[in-house]
């Protein structure tokens, strides 16, 4: 690192920390969200009423394009041979019968792929997204069982396939860590996530706990989890001249397109990177070794490539949920209060990442107890790099808290729902923020009533009938309102006679979310456009900006940026409209869009079409480009979506199998602007955690550090019959503070799930589960 | 040798290693019909063959010579969806999509399954007509996976369209 970078960080260091001080002090008027969005008053529009899917037909039809579904003429198929070995180094790679088998193009190895620059690791710049900075193909070391060590291309892809089996590779084994034990031995280190430490002290937790009148102390495992998304990873691509074209499935349009760039030294414009329709991510769609073999191996060929993995090279080569071991220790007065809230633990990375699950996030604004000690540490192991899965941190934190929540009400007798109600925090308990918007309790109150809390018994094991015993459980769900910079979005309105479309592009990516409807939907109220008069352009580096499609904030970072784009549309019509415009002489603030045009605020009467201002111009078009303002509002409010989940079980005393029967997921996330596509969003969220609680595990070997259950056969989701009918109600109250009072809700419906099923089960049968998945051994 | 998919007549390949889904995606680019898992574990793939459900991962092309094929690309009629297809975007049916022609093809194969009287693992009397209550659409489906976890919509388009709504 050069002294200008140095120097360059420091002083990004101390504007950090001074705006940390100084932004929670500010008027809220200084802060964006301070003064509210006036979409949130509008209740005639389409914001709130329920719209199908705008790509719908095409998905159901078989027209929309998957990133495996491109062409190129010549194009060439990949394969990859993955080790099998944990550590060590290649000795040999002896592929000259698969150089000799039929429709062989390239067999490319360590030796001979080209140099390219290791991918820069997630966080260590805006736009890094690799999700470790191993070298690809650089040399013979190898890192994980798994590890590609040899891409073949063929004419087809069942010669590729065979070509592959064909190669005969030498290991030198070398030690490896593949046991959690062993990981442990070598040592723990502090958890660091997104550059700061995972830990927050307040008072003395482990005093106020050992002086408390009544006490919980449990230890929660849960294991590794995959993403299994149903469309494998993929990418079809082509060296055009000097331009990689890749159509890739991607969370992060232009991050990973930056960072490819980086590997390869191409200039940002030198890789267009499309990804318009991604089948299904949950944090896995990023950038993973096969885009970069892929990109090699056509450069080395001078052939066009579609590498599409197979379900197990997803397993070997795409990271997934790491493991945790956590604690959770509570102490409380008689009435319920909390005194001491301890949550810490251990988490497990590799040498190469940075990504130490973070289970202690929702714990941090959870609760109201005066003494908190939250920590993550973390063990690292010789295994394929883990990464971000669906509400990173909470899915699996929200699991010990809230099962040891449930642990102290049957500790005081106190009913669970009434014991978090008890316990509400007045102000955020570890940052002092006050809330922006949270409603928990009416979500509690709308929840158990139209549940049917009241029917639960509190004696477990109570309710049976025949061989199946019924329990109900419950969870407080809690996933933190982001809003990352970076965001633009461009504005384009185009007049053909009296009628004007308007072209919206942000460079967002859309796995089923329904993000390209509902920003259609907020577009149309911010633009004063019926909606058909509307189209949406995403998942293409080429449109400025970088939005990422995690952290469930893509939604308020696509309205903040459209915000500040319609509010530069407006002045630059208000420029072109001119001195013999109605709006003449008026400021952009003066005047909103409505109706196809501006009209003043506070004189509806004083307007002017879009058609007419760009007509007495005699343009046909006008553009307008912005980012979205810096996210302040973070670092003023204490800023979380949350849920309450119900869940009722039943299980068999016989085999011991857990069936879920009902579930009710009751939210407050602010406005919700789509309640077709955000029900769905709620539910699919709930079912993967029905997955965690039930079923989910990804298993290691221990000896070799290889993944066992690499399949959609052996590693069990969900399926129809496991799933009830979810019922979904929110609160829609709005947050007066976000983009359309919204808040994010991708990931909060997996979030408390796990504890609600645990919880229920513990109800059914008396029999605590504190290690996921509940599988049928643990309760017979 | 040829197949004959969405009523069309299309060569076999030469190669004798190739799936039917490859077949259909690589060679014909009917990319409508998904790979998840290449392994019969996930139904993505499912096409019908003569009105029945199969995973065509697991068939070799070859083996359908003279065989009727369709696939999602086939089931609209004169620029229409199926009433299924429209069924699954009204009732939100999906999310992400790529589970979703095979979850459509597998719900006709499905119901006519069903018509046929072929039981399933939770029918009591296997000579019995068969009803189709929300839980046996959900066994029958349960080898068409989503991980969107859009399985309540998915169930909800069946039952307003092909298998009408019976006491559970």
């Amino acid at each position: 690192m050069s002294i200008v970078d140095t120097a360059k960080q420091a002083a990004q260091g101390l504007l950090q920390s001074a705006m940390e001080k100084l932004v929670p002090l500010a008027p809220d008027s200084w802060i964006p969200g301070g003064v509210p969005d006036p979409l949130i008053a509008r209740k005639h529009g389409l914001i709130g009423k329920p719209v199908s899917r705008l790509d719908g037909a095409l998905k159901v039809s078989g027209g929309a394009h998957f990133s495996a579904e491109h062409r190129f003429d010549g194009m060439v198929y990949a394969s990859l041979a993955y080790s099998t070995i944990a550590r060590g180094r290649i000795v040999a790679i002896d592929s000259a019968e698969a150089q000799a088998a039929p429709g062989v193009v390239l067999v490319m190895t360590h030796h001979n792929a080209p140099r390219m620059a290791a991918p820069a690791l997630f966080g260590s710049s805006p736009t890094a997204v690799g999700a470790s900075d191993l070298p690809i193909l650089q040399d013979d070391r190898i890192h994980w069982n798994g590890q590609p060590v040899a891409c073949i291309l063929a004419e087809t892809q069942e010669q590729a396939d065979h070509a592959v089996s064909l190669l005969r590779v030498t290991y030198a084994p070398e030690p490896a860590t593949t046991t959690l034990e062993g990981a442990k031995a070598n040592g723990i280190e502090p958890g660091v996530f997104m550059g700061g430490p995972l830990e927050n002290t307040i008072g003395d937790a482990e005093g106020a706990f050992a002086s408390a009148a009544h006490k919980v102390d449990h230890t929660y495992r849960t294991p590794r989890h995959n993403h299994n998304p149903i469309e494998p990873h993929a990418a079809t691509l082509a060296w055009i001249g000097d331009e990689l074209v890749i159509h890739d499935a991607s969370q992060m349009v232009s991050q990973q397109a930056q960072t490819i760039g980086e590997v390869f030294g191409l200039k940002p414009e030198q890789v267009h990177l499309t990804s318009p329709y991604v089948g299904g991510g949950f944090g896995s769609k990023g950038l993973w070794d096969h885009q970069i073999i892929a990109a090699a191996a056509a450069r080395l060929s001078g052939r066009p490539v579609r590498i599409a993995l197979s379900r197990e090279g997803v397993y070997r080569i795409v990271g997934g949920r790491t493991l945790t071991e956590q604690r959770v220790a509570i102490g409380a007065c008689a009435d319920g209060t909390f005194q001491a809230l301890i949550h810490t633990g251990l988490t497990v990375i590799t040498p190469h990442n940075a990504m130490p699950e973070p289970f202690i996030l929702g714990t941090q604004s959870a609760y109201a107890a005066p003494n908190l000690l939250l920590k993550v540490e973390a063990t690292r192991m010789d295994l394929l790099t883990n990464t971000f899965m669906r509400a990173p941190g909470e899915a699996v934190g929200t699991f010990a808290l809230e099962s040891a929540i449930d642990e102290m009400a049957v500790e005081l007798g106190i009913d669970p729902v009434e014991l978090r109600i008890r316990n509400e925090p007045e102000k955020d308990p570890t940052s002092g923020l006050p809330f922006s918007s949270r409603h928990i309790v009416e979500a509690w109150r709308q929840g158990a009533a139209r549940f049917g809390w009241d029917q639960r018994s509190p004696v477990p094991g109570a309710r049976q009938e025949g061989e199946w015993r019924t329990g109900m459980g419950c969870a407080t769900g809690t996933y933190p309102y982001y809003r990352m910079p970076g965001a633009e979005a461009r504005i384009t309105l185009t007049r053909d006679g009296d009628t004007v479309r308007a072209k919206v592009e942000v460079a967002a990516a859309e796995m089923g979310m329904g993000t390209a409807t509902t920003t259609a939907i907020v577009a149309a109220e911010r633009l004063g456009l019926p909606i058909e008069a509307i189209e949406v352009g995403y998942g293409d580096s080429a449109i400025p900006g970088a939005i990422m499609a995690g952290g469930s904030q893509q939604t308020a970072a696509i309205g903040a940026a459209v915000i500040a784009a319609h509010t530069a549309l407006v002045d630059e019509l208000l420029a072109l409209a001119g001195n013999d415009s109605p709006l003449a002489g008026l400021s952009a603030d003066e005047v909103g869009s409505d109706e196809g045009g501006l009209a003043k605020l506070d004189e509806p009467g004083r307007r002017e079409s879009y058609a007419s201002i760009l007509a007495r111009a005699q343009r046909d078009s006008v553009t307008a480009t912005k980012a979205g303002s810096a996210p302040l509002e973070l670092m003023h409010w204490s800023m979380h979506s949350y849920s309450a989940v119900f869940c009722e079980v039943r299980v068999n005393a016989v085999t011991g199998e857990t069936r879920v029967s009902r579930v009710l997921g009751a939210f407050d996330c602010g406005r919700i602007l789509n309640p077709k596509t955000a029900t769905s969003q709620f539910r699919g969220g709930i079912i993967m955690g029905l997955g965690m609680a039930l079923m989910e595990e990804t298993m290691v070997d221990d000896r070799s550090g290889r993944i066992m259950n690499p399949s959609l056969a052996e590693y069990h989701l969900p399926v129809h019959l496991d799933v009830p009918e979810i019922d979904v109600i929110w609160t829609d109250i709005a947050d007066p503070h976000t983009p359309m009072g919204a808040h994010g809700i991708g990931e909060i419906g997996i979030t408390g799930v796990a504890a609600a099923v645990a919880n229920a089960v513990y109800n059914a049968t008396g029999k605590r589960v504190r290690d996921l998945p509940i599988t049928l051994d643990r309760l017979i | 040798m040829s197949l004959i998919v969405n009523g069309t007549a299309v060569p076999a390949p030469a190669d004798a290693r190739v799936s039917l889904l490859d077949h259909l995606r690589e060679t014909l680019h009917l990319t409508g019909t998904k790979k998840g898992c290449n392994q019969g574990a996930c139904g993505a793939c499912t096409v019908l063959v003569e009105g029945e459900r199969i995973l065509s991962c697991l068939a070799l092309a070859v083996q359908y010579d003279g065989r009727q094929v369709t696939t999602v690309e086939g089931l609209a009629q004169d620029g229409a969806l199926h009433p299924l297809q429209a069924a699954f975007v009204e009732h939100d049916g999906f999310q992400c999509g790529y589970c979703t022609p095979g979850q459509i093809c597998s719900a006709i194969g499905m119901a006519a399954e069903a018509q046929r009287g072929v039981p399933s693992y939770l029918s009591d009397d296997l000579s019995a007509d068969t009803t189709l209550t929300r839980a046996e659409i959900q066994e029958r489906m349960s080898g068409n996976l989503c991980r969107c976890g859009a399985y309540n919509g998915i169930i909800d388009a069946i039952q307003a369209t092909i298998a009408p709504k019976v006491p559970a």
